[in-house]
């Protein structure tokens, strides 16, 4: 679903992944792990096609097309999703209408009608369940005043109501407590199908107590240094990072 | 020297009879023609005209049209008129009344809308009592051309205790027979004792004539009473247009207005009131959008004369292309006007690196027990924000259109007429449209949410 060859990108002339090599099946989830500053949340961002990085080598095939091609909202509507370890604030636009318009370009995109409002209701209702919100957040401007786990549960809502092929998760552990760290994980799990995939992104093994990853990947220094099944996550939470990043210094 | 043809017009208006009115009329006008004879157009040397030059309405030549003219039907109106025809609506087509196209049919009783010409003959000792008192034209050229000049235009009384339920709408329209013409709308709004109503007041056109409207409207509160007036200003992009809006507020009234400004190759919108009596409210809100090589300025004064009043202001503009803005906010807060609760804000959003915007709130407080606040911010479109709304699948141009909009949206919501709410809200969306024709919201407000969505 996922293949990425040898890519490099860079912020502001400062080269942050420098060669990342990594492939991604449908049915799987892969946690990508690191210390701060290893480029774990580039990578993510790359793959949305945020425009402050420039890649500089390498290429990214999703489902056989030439990801770096195409535009962030063609991505999205070709199945791509992040959920942002930051999430912006939208003064003005309500979640519902946000949503409603998200849901409706997609299904524009694969040649689908798009829903009124009455119906996409009778779609949210569901889905707000698998996060544990109530309506009265569709009302509220896009994330606008929302808490850190509000925003990252939002995040999670966008998910379910988008139904993206390949998820990327940056970081959405950061900052959630326990509670909002288990409807979190299960929003994810109950999205998983085997015909998508998802991506996890964080610094902490906690998270993956509840998503368990099919394989872990260490970045450092902008490539991967060690890959391997979950157990690799529990070694890295027990001994930390450096035995794997010694080689690289930061 | 253009405003030599201004003298000479007069003195052909004035043989021609002048307008209608009673004998003390043609004296006021004599003085505001000898008065705009002595101040001439304003410079940019003083101060209240810095940033705009009026030289493009200075050097050109406007005349007043000596008849009625124009060819505009009903039809044509649906698209200023808010979907309501049921609304009580005087139309005024090239600066005249269009009694054909107005309706005016079942106004209540305790309210009434005439034209000038009837306000003369049937009303001319409310005329007397304001006009020209509230809108003074000493220090104001513009002022004192329309008040030599005035022809037509809305005489709108509420009497003491009345609730008018309809909003009322003074809608003029140019067409381009008006081409290279000169119009003096004169309005009075007298709201009674204790009375409430709302009056919308409308510039618009059909085609791109250039033209000058220069209109000037007096509003006379009474005690308690409220009032809420919205000026929507759509004129032709070629058109010049200068409005003054003055306001007399006693003792425990409640002004909220709203300009919109859109149109024009050149306006300037003066919104002045002053607060004249214990616990009297002021709200002044506003939205300019323009592009191109427009310019729009807004000029509000605010004075707090008496103590336990409040004033709050928030103008938001949107400006493209290379486009000017300029915004004055003036607060003065005299010695005895203790307990004033005065808040302004304008915020502003450049869509291009060539538009401009000078900003500039002011307060000038003597009092000293008295909480006010102001500031002004100029920003751009949020990267961040568009690339999230892209990555939700939104194409640039819809991501683009919804942050505009919802720049816009909180100054949006404070009006309290649905109609023309949803109806700016439209134009909001549609105004920087990168694409032809690109359907709005369909009445399905973006940041609504609560009712259609739930």
């Amino acid at each position: 679903m996922l293949e990425i060859k040898n890519l490099h990108a860079s912020v502001d002339g400062n080269e942050i992944l420098r060669g990342i090599d990594l492939t991604v099946n449908a049915g799987e989830v892969h946690a990508v792990m690191g210390p701060n500053g290893s480029g774990k949340s580039t990578l993510a961002q790359v793959l949305a096609g945020h425009p402050a990085y420039d890649v500089t080598a390498g290429e990214v095939r999703y489902e056989g097309r030439d990801l770096l091609a195409m535009e962030p909202e063609e991505r999205a509507q070709a199945g791509v999703f992040l959920a942002f370890q930051y999430p912006v604030e939208i003064p003005g636009v309500s979640n519902a209408y946000f949503l409603r318009s998200a849901y409706n370009e997609l299904r524009k995109a694969r040649g689908e009608e798009e829903v009124d409002p009455l119906d996409f209701l009778q779609v949210m209702e569901e889905r707000l369940k698998l996060v544990d919100m109530d309506d009265s957040m569709l009302s509220r401007s896009v994330n606008t005043g929302f808490s850190g786990g509000e925003k990252k549960r939002n995040e999670i809502l966008q998910m379910a109501v988008l139904q993206p092929k390949l998820a990327i998760l940056d970081e959405t552990d950061s900052g959630l407590d326990i509670d909002a760290l288990r409807i979190v994980a299960h929003g994810v799990n109950q999205l998983r199908r085997p015909d998508n995939a998802t991506v996890v992104v964080t610094h902490y093994q906690r998270l993956l107590n509840y998503i368990v990853p099919d394989r872990v990947h260490v970045l450092a220094g902008g490539r991967i240094v060690k890959s391997g099944g979950k157990e690799l996550a529990v070694e890295l939470e027990a001994r930390g990072y450096d035995w794997v990043t010694e080689p690289q210094p930061a | 020297m253009t405003q030599q043809i201004y003298l000479t017009d007069f003195e052909t208006f004035a043989s021609n009879g002048g307008g209608v009115g009673p004998s003390w009329v043609p004296r006021l006008r004599r003085a505001a023609i000898a008065r705009f004879a002595e101040l001439g157009f304003p410079t940019p040397r003083n101060e209240d005209w810095h940033f705009t030059s009026v030289a493009p309405i200075a050097e050109a030549e406007f005349h007043p049209l000596e008849a009625a003219s124009g060819e505009v039907r009903a039809a044509d109106l649906a698209p200023f008129v808010f979907g309501r025809v049921d609304w009580p609506t005087i139309v005024f087509v090239n600066g005249r009344h269009a009694p054909n196209l107005s309706t005016m049919a079942t106004l209540p009783s305790g309210i009434r809308v005439m034209d000038l010409a009837q306000a003369w003959r049937e009303a001319p000792d409310l005329l007397e009592r304001h006009l020209s008192k509230i809108a003074t034209f000493d220090d104001q050229s513009f002022t004192a051309l329309n008040t030599a000049f005035m022809y037509d235009g809305a005489v709108v009384h509420i009497a003491k205790d009345v609730q008018a339920d309809a909003p009322i709408h003074l809608l003029h329209v140019v067409d381009p027979i008006a081409a290279r013409a000169v119009m003096h709308p004169r309005h009075l709004i007298v709201v009674g004792r204790h009375a409430s109503a709302r009056v919308i007041e409308s510039y618009v056109s059909l085609g791109d004539a250039r033209y000058f409207s220069n209109a000037v409207t007096e509003v006379a509160l009474g005690e308690g009473a409220h009032l809420a007036h919205y000026k929507i200003q759509r004129e032709s992009r070629r058109a010049f247009h200068v409005g003054t809006i003055q306001v007399h507020q006693p003792r425990d009234s409640k002004y909220a207005s709203f300009s919109f400004a859109t149109g024009a190759a050149l306006s300037r919108t003066n919104i002045y009131t002053i607060l004249d009596g214990d616990g009297a409210e002021v709200s002044l809100n506003g939205l300019y959008m323009v592009d191109g090589e427009q310019h729009v300025d807004h000029q509000t004064r605010i004075e707090h004369a008496q103590p336990n009043c409040a004033s709050h202001e928030v103008y938001k503009g949107i400006l493209d292309g290379a486009s000017h803005g300029v915004f004055n906010g003036k607060v003065f807060v005299r010695p005895i006007a203790q307990k004033t609760d005065g808040k302004q804000e304008n915020n502003n959003l450049l869509l291009s690196d060539k538009a401009r915007i000078d900003t500039k709130p002011q307060l000038e407080i003597f009092a000293d027990d008295v909480k006010c606040t102001h500031g002004a911010t100029v920003g751009k479109l949020d990267t961040m924000s568009l690339f999230y709304m892209k990555s939700r699948g939104l194409p640039h141009e819809v991501a683009r259109r919804l942050l505009i909009y919802a720049f816009a949206a909180d100054v949006i919501e404070r009006l309290e007429v649905p109609e023309v709410r949803d109806a700016l809200e439209e134009l909001t969306l549609r105004r920087f449209s990168l694409v032809e024709g690109e359907p709005g919201a369909k009445g399905q407000g973006p940041g609504g949410g609560s009712g259609a969505e739930e």
